[in-house]
Order: C-alpha cells, then structure tokens, then sequence
C-alpha cells in the first residue's frame, strides 16, 4: 500500500454548502440543551449549581439510557414501541429478583436481551414491521412486569442504590454518566469499523448485502444492544427510584423516540447521533419539570411543553437543511 | 502473471426467468484473462441480468458457472469477492449517511482493528488520485453530500482498492452514465492500464464508440441471448447497432397511413431540458409514441402533461382531459384492497355518483360493460383485483383510463410483461379509440409497439432529438438517435 504520511491528509474539499448545513444540525442538540438551560438560570440562578444539577438531572440517566437503546434500532430503520413497558418490567426484575435472588435476577435480564436478539432475527427473516412487533411486546412486557411485581414496591439491590447516589467532586454524577455513555457508544457505533456496517444497514441495505454482509446479524446485534441499554436504562432508574412499579417506564418509549430525534437522528437512513441522542435526552429531563415548575406551569401542561420544544427543534432543522439547500 | 489461466469466467448455457420473463435464455459467456470485454445490447436485452450473475448477486435458473476454470456449485457474493470478482452496479450502491472511507471499509472485510479509518481513507484517497488525478473528494465527506458524479467516481475506484482479497476481474455496468466526458476519459484510460497490466474488465454501455475504442472483444445481446462475439474491431459502429437491433426487417403492424394534420390541436409540450425549438404536438385522434432509451425523460415529459392539465405551466398547453395509464401497477396503478370494479371506476367518480354516493349499480355497470369491450377474463368483477393476471390487471388499467371522460391517454410503457396476445387486443383498442378522435401518447421500450404510432419522437437525455413520421420510422433509425454520441 502507499504510504502516505498521517500529516498530509489533505484540507476538507470544498463541499460549503452541505458540509456547513451539517455542521449547524449538528449544533443544534447542544444549542437547544443550552436553550432550556439559560432558561433555568434566568428564572432561578440558584438552580445552576452541583446540588441543583444533581436535582434536576435526576432522572436523566435512565432517560438517556433508554434513548441509547432506542437510538440502535432507528439506526436499522426500525422502531421500538416496546423499550417503555421494557424498561418497567425490568425495574421490576431488578427490585425483586436481582436482590432476593441475584442469579436467577441476572439469568433473567440476560434472557430478556437474547429475546430482543431474537425478535431482530424475526423481524428481518419475516420481514415484519417492527412497529408491530414492538407494539405487541410492549403488552407482554407489561403484563410480565405486572407478574413479577403486582403491587408497587421491591427494593432496589444495594450496591445499585450505592452506585446511582455516587456524589463525585465538583461534576454532577449525571452529568459525568452521560459524558461516559455518550463517549462510550459513541466510539463504538461511530469509530469502530463494525459500527459502520450498522450504520450501513440503515443507510443502504442492498448495497452492504452485495458486499458480503450479513443482515441477518446487524439486525440481531442492533437489537441486542437495544436490549442491553434497555436493561441498563432500568436497573439505573430503580437505583435511583429505590422501587419498582410495573407502570414505572411507560414514559420512556416516546421520550426516547423523542430524545433519539431531537439528537440530530433521522427515522430513516441509518442517520443517527450517540452524542446528539443523549443531548437530546438531558434537555428532554430538564425541560420535564423543573424549568417549568420555576414558571409556575401545572404538571398537565408540562408534556405539552415537551412537544413544543420538539417542534420548535425540528422546525429549526427543516428551516436549516432548506436554507442551504 | 495470470496468463497461464485462459478464462477467468464462463457460464454455460445460463437461465433466469422473472415469472413469466425470460430475462436470460441459455447464455455463454466468458472473460479471459487481461482482456476487457465490451457488453451491448438494448434495455431489456439481458445485460444486467448477465452480469448480476457473474457477481453472484442472482442465482441463475439453469447453466453452469465456471470461476478459473473450476465449477462453482453453489456460487454467491462473497465467493464471488474471495475469487477476485467485483460489480460496480448501474445503481449507486454508497451507503449516503456515511463518509467515502467507511464506505471503502464496506467492500473489505480486512479493514478492521487499531487505525483502520486512516487505512480506508488512504487507500480509497489513493486510488482516487491514480484513476481521477483532480477529483476533488475528501475522504470524510459524506456520500450523500457529493453530487452524483463524484458518487460513482467514489464507487468505481473503490472497486480497484485491494487489501487482502485478489481482483482479477471488474464489471463496470455503466460506468460514465453520470460523469462528464473529462472523468469518463480518465477512467477508461485507467481501465486500459488496468487490462494491459494483466487483469480483466467487463464494460457495460450505451455509449458504442466507448466500448469500440476500449473492449478487446464485444458480445451484443438481444431479447435475453447473446447474438454477437467477435473481436472488437470487427466491429462498427453501424455493425453494432444492426446487431443489437435485429437487422432483419419486420412487417408493419398497420399499412394504412391515416391523415390527421387536420385534428383539433390537444397537446403541446416542451421538455424542460429541451434548448432548441423542437417540441411534442399531438392532435386529436393521433397515436404518438415516446422513444429512446429508458429514462432518458420520456416518463417526465408524460408525468408533467399530466400535472399541466389540473394546472397551468409553462412551456405546455393541453386542451382535453387527460388519464394516464401506469406502467409500474404494482405501485402506481392498482388499488390493491379493491375489487376490479372499484379499480376501473375510480377515474370516473364524477359520472357514477348519485347525490353524495357513488352508485353500485352504475359502477357495475361501467365495469361490465369494459368488461365486455376489453375482454378481461374473470367470473366477477368484484373480486379482488388481484385475483387476475398481470395482462387481465393491465387490461383493468386500460379500461380505466378509456372508461373515462379523458381525450388524451397517456401511457407509460404500459405493457411491460404483458403477454403477446393481450398486447395485440389493446393495439386493437386504441386505433379503434383513436380513429373515434382520442390522442394517445404512448412511452414504450419496445421498438416494435411503436409501428402502431403515427409520429415518433425520440428522447435522449431529457430532450427531444428526432421526430420520425411512420413512413420514416425503422429501428435502426431509432437506435441511430437515441445512441447518437456527442460528436
């Protein structure tokens, strides 16, 4: 192979136009998260503090956790309706089992991963819509969750409840763990160069198939990992609810879908951001409550906020991609 | 070094069917070492169909396929890319939300590990400048921001890049369709170097004098089998397209010249890309028929008529209603929850209402009566639509439009896979239709459909080249225009 220096990579070909336009969508995560944050500080600047993030951010773990396993079957251009009742039924494991019974707690958690493995499998061989599928697991979650814990209660494991109430220097534990989770898949579906052929999958199917790739197994591993954060999304918010309720997650399904969107990531093309996807989650947990109880807004009109926060981002989006264009 | 090895690939005697299709009908065919080979042949004649099977991405139906003089059993992509084989597709195969070098890192396994997004760039940034010398890509711009040339620039150099895999032989399905004549010249000059060094290429395009001056032997196909191999400079260009036209001289479906100069003016229209003055008139009671290559413009041309007549612009004036006949069904034309009733009375709705409702009893009484008149075999036409065949469904399509109020038809190469007999029903049809003053405009691939045509325009490349009168009109002239290179 020639060889060519690492120094001489050449400056960026002048591609302006479409290059600045991603650039500026690109921003916009970041740009709306700090938005609501300067929305905070003017109606209470006590509030920008390391007890007042820790205060606010509270929830904001799960919340980006589960927009991470959301994240991985929108870059399959598929959809999880499921990843709500998925997050509820395993904070149910994880406040009964996986304290009273830590090994059956763990096969079950890790069974439950192999059953969205499987269900990427069943998708692609049967060519089902996964919005279906989905839909149809999210009862069964449902009414497992409500099997395993039929009354609110359980207790979260220990070293659980010990892990989620960290207190490190300086930095909010939330913030630092969304840093982490951000960094890590990040780097994993970005960097690494199976991450690419996941990504591929989204973005042009047939051309990967006539390059020898398996779709089968992209499906599989999206899913799984849609699986693995859907689990850890739930263990984090039982560490930090200290019980469970087999309703607990019901939330979750649209907030990631919304968190995953409002992150720069698109429902079709394999087009999705890690980092945007859990900066989307934080502004979503923060413009939740506390920004909107500081303004005197009743808890019923607190979603509709959400929603228009979301279309003003979107909004900003299109107007962007239509200016450059 | 690989001449001790005369074929690097030869299929004997290979069939695919499409349902009823016969895309490929007992082929041979083989590529030697260090040598290009040029493929022609018209749309439909079974080139991509060939070559998707060299690259293992279609299993064929019958014959043998022999890899370096082995017989491969159970043949397929990645066997395809172990022995050396590569394809770049007619359609783009980039994936557009990634960068040119993870794009590069698709098509090689062996790119993995500590440092391979530096290696993918390298190599495809490598290749790029050794086959377009002012290309202009970056290796992290990504795939969807470059324009359409830069995209196959990308994709054909990314099917010269090695790593750990052998490459012995390319298939390069046209190649130049969307590059200018600059990089078109750069690339088959690198694909000469490439040949001369000892590999092997397959060059598939429409441009003849490309494949003349480059390919070492040319195979021409026609209706799915190869009609001509010979060393290309046997070969002319008039040689070419005699060859790929069938020079054998076919009657005429209809004699009779009518004279229409003196209908009611229902059509005028100027592609949008058309710079000269040339323009598409139609009158009452005319056939017309839209020629050339496939997606040279003539689906667009119908398309924007279609819109002209709900609403003004520019550059066309049509005076009757119009009704468009699909040629894709599946996705364009049928109803698929409906019945056939249902599917023919749509265009008609003003007519079989009665108040606010539509009327059963009218709609049934449309259905029947084209029921009648087109000949569609079915006990009830109220079953699903798609309890009928393709013909029988087209059939249903065609009684649409003519069940309707429209003068104008306007037809998209509506009788793909449509079987012989039904065609010749629906030829019937609409002469009968047109001597009662109907305009029909009519796209079609098939050159022999069109001898059912008063006036022939033929497109290339978004405009109008040639306006051949049915005394005019032979195949060869038509190919003649729609290949016409620019001198």
């Amino acid at each position: 192979m020639t060889a060519i220096a690492p120094g001489t990579v050449p400056k960026a070909s002048p591609r302006g136009g479409a290059a600045r336009a991603r650039m500026l969508r690109g921003l916009l995560p970041a740009l709306s998260l700090a938005l609501v944050l300067m929305g905070i500080a003017w109606l209470n600047p006590r509030a920008i503090s390391y007890f007042g993030f820790n205060l606010m951010l509270n929830l904001a773990i799960p919340i980006a956790l589960a927009t991470i396993a959301q994240m991985f079957v929108i870059a399959g251009n598929e959809l999880d309706l499921s990843i709500g009742t998925f997050v509820g039924f395993v904070g149910c494991v994880t406040a009964t089992w996986l304290r009273d019974a830590p090994l059956l707690g763990i096969v079950v958690l890790l069974g439950s991963i192999g059953v969205y493995a499987l269900l990427g499998a069943l998708i692609h061989l049967r060519n089902l819509p996964s919005i279906v599928v989905t839909l149809g697991m999210s009862f069964v979650w449902q009414g497992l969750a409500i099997l395993v814990l039929p009354k609110p209660g359980g207790k979260a494991p220990d070293w659980l409840l010990s892990i989620m109430s960290f207190k490190p220097p300086y930095i909010p534990f939330p913030i630092l763990a969304a840093l982490l989770i951000a960094a890590v898949v990040h780097f994993g579906l970005m960097r690494t160069s199976y991450g690419v052929i996941l990504r591929g999958s989204g973005g042009n199917a047939a051309a990967l198939r006539r390059a020898g790739w398996s779709l089968l197994r992209t499906k599989v591993v999206l899913f799984a990992l849609t699986g693995l954060f859907g689990v850890l999304s739930g263990m984090a918010l039982i560490g930090i609810t200290t019980s469970a309720d087999a309703n607990i997650g019901n939330g979750y399904t649209l907030l990631s879908i919304a968190g995953v969107i409002l992150g720069g990531g698109e429902f079709v093309g394999g087009r999705v951001s890690p980092i945007g996807a859990v900066l989307g989650a934080l502004t979503l947990a923060l413009a939740a409550s506390p920004l909107l109880t500081f303004m005197h807004i009743p808890p019923d009109w607190q979603v509709a906020a959400n929603g228009a926060i979301l279309i003003i981002v979107l909004a900003a989006r299109v107007l962007i991609s239509r200016k450059e264009r | 070094m690989l001449q001790a090895i005369a074929d690097i690939v030869r299929l004997n005697g290979a069939e695919k069917h499409f349902g009823a299709v016969r895309a490929l009908n007992g082929v041979d065919f083989h590529v030697g070492a260090g040598e290009c080979v040029g493929l022609v042949g018209h749309n439909g004649a079974g080139k991509s169909t060939l070559m998707h099977m060299v690259a293992g991405t279609l299993r064929p139906d019958g014959g043998q396929i022999a890899v370096r003089g082995n017989t491969e059993a159970s043949y397929s992509v990645a066997r395809a890319l172990e022995l050396g084989i590569r394809c770049v597709f007619q359609e783009l195969s980039l994936c557009p939300n990634l960068s040119v070098a993870e794009n590069t890192r698709i098509n090689h396994p062996s790119l993995t590990g500590f440092g391979w997004r530096r290696r993918a760039a390298d190599l495809i940034r490598a290749k790029l400048d050794e086959i377009f010398p002012d290309h202009g890509i970056s290796a992290d711009d990504i795939a969807g921001d470059l324009s359409i040339g830069r995209r196959q620039m990308v994709e054909v150099a990314r099917a010269f890049t090695l790593t750990s895999q052998p490459l012995h032989l390319v298939i390069l399905d046209e190649p130049t369709s969307s590059l200018d004549a600059h990089a078109a010249g750069q690339l088959l000059s690198f694909v000469r170097r490439f040949v001369a060094a000892g590999g092997s290429c397959i060059l598939i395009s429409h441009v003849l004098g490309e494949v003349l001056q480059n390919a070492d032997r040319i195979v021409v196909m026609r209706d799915g089998k190869v009609v001509a191999a010979d060393a290309a400079d046997v070969f002319d260009r008039d040689k070419l397209v005699a060859a790929m036209g069938g020079a054998e001289g076919h009657q005429k479906a209809v004699t009779k010249a009518r004279t229409t100069e003196g209908g009611v003016l229902r059509v005028r229209a100027r592609p949008a890309r058309q710079q000269d003055g040339k323009e598409l008139v139609a009158r009452a009671g005319e056939i017309i028929g839209l020629a050339g290559l496939a997606g040279h413009g003539q689906t667009d041309l119908l398309l924007a008529i279609f819109s002209a007549a709900a609403r003004a612009r520019a550059g066309i004036e049509v005076t009757a209603p119009v009704a468009l006949v699909a040629g894709d069904r599946q996705s364009d034309g049928i109803f698929s929850q409906w019945s056939i009733a249902q599917n023919i009375g749509i265009r008609s709705l003003a007519r079989l209402r009665n108040g606010l409702l539509i009327s059963p009893q009218r709609e049934a009484e449309l259905a029947e009566f084209w029921k009648n008149k087109i000949g569609i075999r079915t006990p009830d036409m109220n079953n699903n639509i798609f309890s009928l065949s393709g013909g029988n469904q087209q059939k249903a399509l065609f009684a649409r439009a003519l069940g309707s109020d429209a003068q104008i038809v306007l037809m998209d190469d509506p009788m793909r896979g449509v079987d012989i007999g039904t065609k010749l029903e629906v030829y019937d049809l609409l002469r009968e239709e047109a001597a009662k003053g109907r305009t029909f405009l009519w796209y079609t691939t098939e050159t022999e459909e069109l001898d059912n045509c008063d006036h022939v325009y033929v497109f290339k490349n978004g405009r109008i080249v040639a306006n051949l009168r049915r005394d005019e009109l032979t195949e060869e002239k038509i190919i003649q225009s729609s290949f016409g290179d620019a001198a």
